[in-house]
């Protein structure tokens, strides 16, 4: 028989992150699945009032609460320290995650800590109805996105799972109310395994690029520092300005403030033409809020097809410079 | 000082991928495998600090079949002085925590190690964790996606680890420790004609299961709590408007369609 969903959240800045009210959504929707209740849990230091919040919005059968200054920032030794008393004692079948940063800087230790297995960045999951673990089916992407696997979880000892940005929306969330408690944790237990140091911006002076109307981003399949000159020639006919996505940045060939995706700058324009870019999930957090998106690449399996209004298969080279005449000739 | 450096040959995402005969996992045959691509900057810096360090030793570690020893040549060819290959049909098919659970007891028997470098993510199944669990099961702290590494004196590394929306955090950690890099750190060197015919004089040993003192149960498929049942390809959902024809027809279809249904021009 399953245990109890729990979901932990993430907030900042005394609010939950976005990312966190799809958790809960998720680990909502997993409880009833399993025929089980969801609980959240709520980490930090002075959160009582975030956790009044929690309670007073979601359907759950409880908000555990760590508060604790110890916890007012994150590192893996204090959070793990203060989650693995009361996982161990619950057994939640499932724990669930957004799937972020700092869920992946933990996630793996505290599986191995609890004896738990793991099951990072679903998408989503399917059920045979009959509220056992090993009857739902997961799936999750692989070779950064070009391809999904499904599969099962063995046994029915706990899982830690995250769930992707994006795959569970957060206004299905279940409104409801939750008594507020406060989560068992050994203080000894809570000890930072690193020094926090400072917290800085990577790229200094940044480009702003939140305000662009038209973007023309460029992936690695570009094909080097020395064959850009399309994507430029493109931006000028179309006053658009220009981004990449990771690895083209890692490579040097545009500077870092032009990243967009989960390390770098989220946009919104009206137009953005991905260009030899496959739409890797670390990317698209950054760009799917376009009004317009046109994609161009030539492998027709690209992910980046999937969310894009237009798409041309083909090489680059080829497409972009006639794309700058026909602009250029619709611009007169 | 002494860095363990753990990679992964993995398939070249750049290739055209195909489902393999029995559904679970891709069409190997014929596919191009290269280094892990966070892992080439994980072994790049290893190097660097061994290099700073000036009596250092980088020791490479791979869990994989058998053609995974052309990766760990390619990083005795960048100068790695020995490698350790992990080779056996028990250790096949695990996750982050059977296959960390592997490294781990695999470093611990090549003796003592300063740091641990790896990558911060695999690119074919992109679990994110095998480091960290190494870094657990040797009692070390781990740090993920790290984007600089300043060794100081008094046992300390300063390290710099990315945070979401362009933000960085700067920590200081205690060694020995595990560090999971990110892509991006440096600028990974290429292997010298030199250097590729040392390689073939370096050590490469293998390790079963029973030379690292481990459980076949623990490892690989039966040490993992997850069963692949298929692989494919992801649902098209509605999907764009395919444009099609010449390069200049399909650039005149789309201007046409931004101006008139988008909109946007």
């Amino acid at each position: 028989m399953a245990h109890n969903v729990w979901i932990v959240l993430q907030h900042r800045d005394g609010k939950l992150a976005r990312v966190s009210r799809e958790a809960l959504a998720a680990g909502q929707k997993l409880a009833s699945a399993l025929g089980v209740e969801a609980e959240a849990v709520l980490l930090g230091s002075g959160i009582g009032e975030l956790a009044g919040e929690v309670a007073g919005g979601a359907a759950l059968a409880a908000v555990h609460v760590a508060d604790h200054e110890l916890l007012a920032s994150y590192t893996p030794g204090a959070y793990i320290g203060a989650l693995q008393g009361a996982l161990a004692a619950a057994r939640p079948s499932f724990t669930v995650f957004p799937h972020n940063y700092q869920a992946v800087d933990m996630m793996a230790r505290l599986a191995q800590e609890l004896g738990a297995g793991l099951l990072p960045e679903v998408l989503a999951f399917e059920t045979n109805g009959d509220g056992d673990v090993g009857g739902l089916v997961w799936t999750r992407p692989i070779l950064g996105g070009k391809m999904v696997s499904k599969v099962r979880v063995r046994g029915t000892d706990p899982m830690i799972v995250s769930v992707q940005s994006g795959a569970f929306p957060a206004d299905e969330m279940v409104p409801g109310s939750a008594p507020v408690r406060d989560l068992a944790f050994d203080p000894d237990a809570v000890v930072p395994d690193r020094e926090i140091l400072a917290v800085e911006s990577v790229g200094g002076d940044q480009v702003d690029l939140s305000k662009a109307d038209i973007i023309v981003a460029v992936g690695r399949g570009i094909g080097g520092e020395d064959k850009m000159q399309p994507i430029h020639d493109l931006a000028a006919a179309l006053g658009a300005d220009i981004a990449a996505s990771r690895p083209v940045i890692d490579n040097g060939w545009l500077p870092r403030d032009r990243q967009i995706g989960s390390s770098g700058q989220t946009v919104a324009p009206k137009l953005y033409i991905a260009a030899a870019i496959s739409g890797a999930i670390q990317h698209v957090v950054g760009m799917k809020g376009s009004r317009t998106v046109v994609a161009i690449n030539k492998d027709a399996n690209a992910p980046i097809f999937n969310l894009a209004q237009y798409g041309i298969v083909g090489d680059v080279h080829e497409i972009l410079p006639a794309l700058t005449e026909a602009v250029k000739a619709a611009k007169g | 000082m002494r860095v363990a450096v753990c990679l992964k040959q993995v398939p070249d995402t750049e290739a055209r991928l195909r489902v393999g005969k029995d559904g679970k996992w891709i069409n190997e045959e014929g596919l191009p495998f290269v280094i892990n691509e966070s892992d080439e900057y994980a072994l790049e810096e290893a190097q660097r600090l061994a290099e700073t360090a000036g009596d250092g030793e980088v020791v490479v570690f791979s869990l994989g079949p058998d053609r995974a020893q052309e990766a760990l040549r390619k990083a005795l060819a960048k100068g790695a002085a020995r490698a350790v290959l992990l080779s056996d049909p028990a250790f096949e098919g695990g996750d982050a925590i059977a296959t960390g659970r592997a490294l781990a007891a695999a470093i611990r028997h090549e003796g003592d190690f300063d740091l641990v470098i790896t990558g911060s993510q695999s690119d074919d199944v992109g679990f994110g964790g095998t480091g960290s669990v190494v870094a657990g099961e040797l009692g070390w702290p781990h740090v993920w996606l790290v984007m600089g590494v300043e060794l100081e004196d008094g046992g300390t590394a300063r390290v710099t680890r990315e945070m979401e929306s362009g933000m960085n955090e700067i920590v200081r950690v205690e060694l020995p420790a595990v560090l999971e890099i990110q892509a991006g750190i440096n600028h990974p060197r290429y292997a010298a004609l030199k250097g590729i015919m040392q390689a073939k004089r370096k050590p490469l040993d293998r390790r079963s299961p029973a030379d690292l003192g481990l459980d076949p149960g623990q490892v690989g498929g039966s040490g993992s709590r997850l069963e692949i049942l298929s692989v494919g390809f992801p649902d098209s959902g509605e999907g764009a408007q395919m444009l099609e024809g010449s390069p200049e027809e399909v650039a005149r279809q789309l201007v046409d369609k931004l101006q008139r249904e988008a909109r946007v021009l």
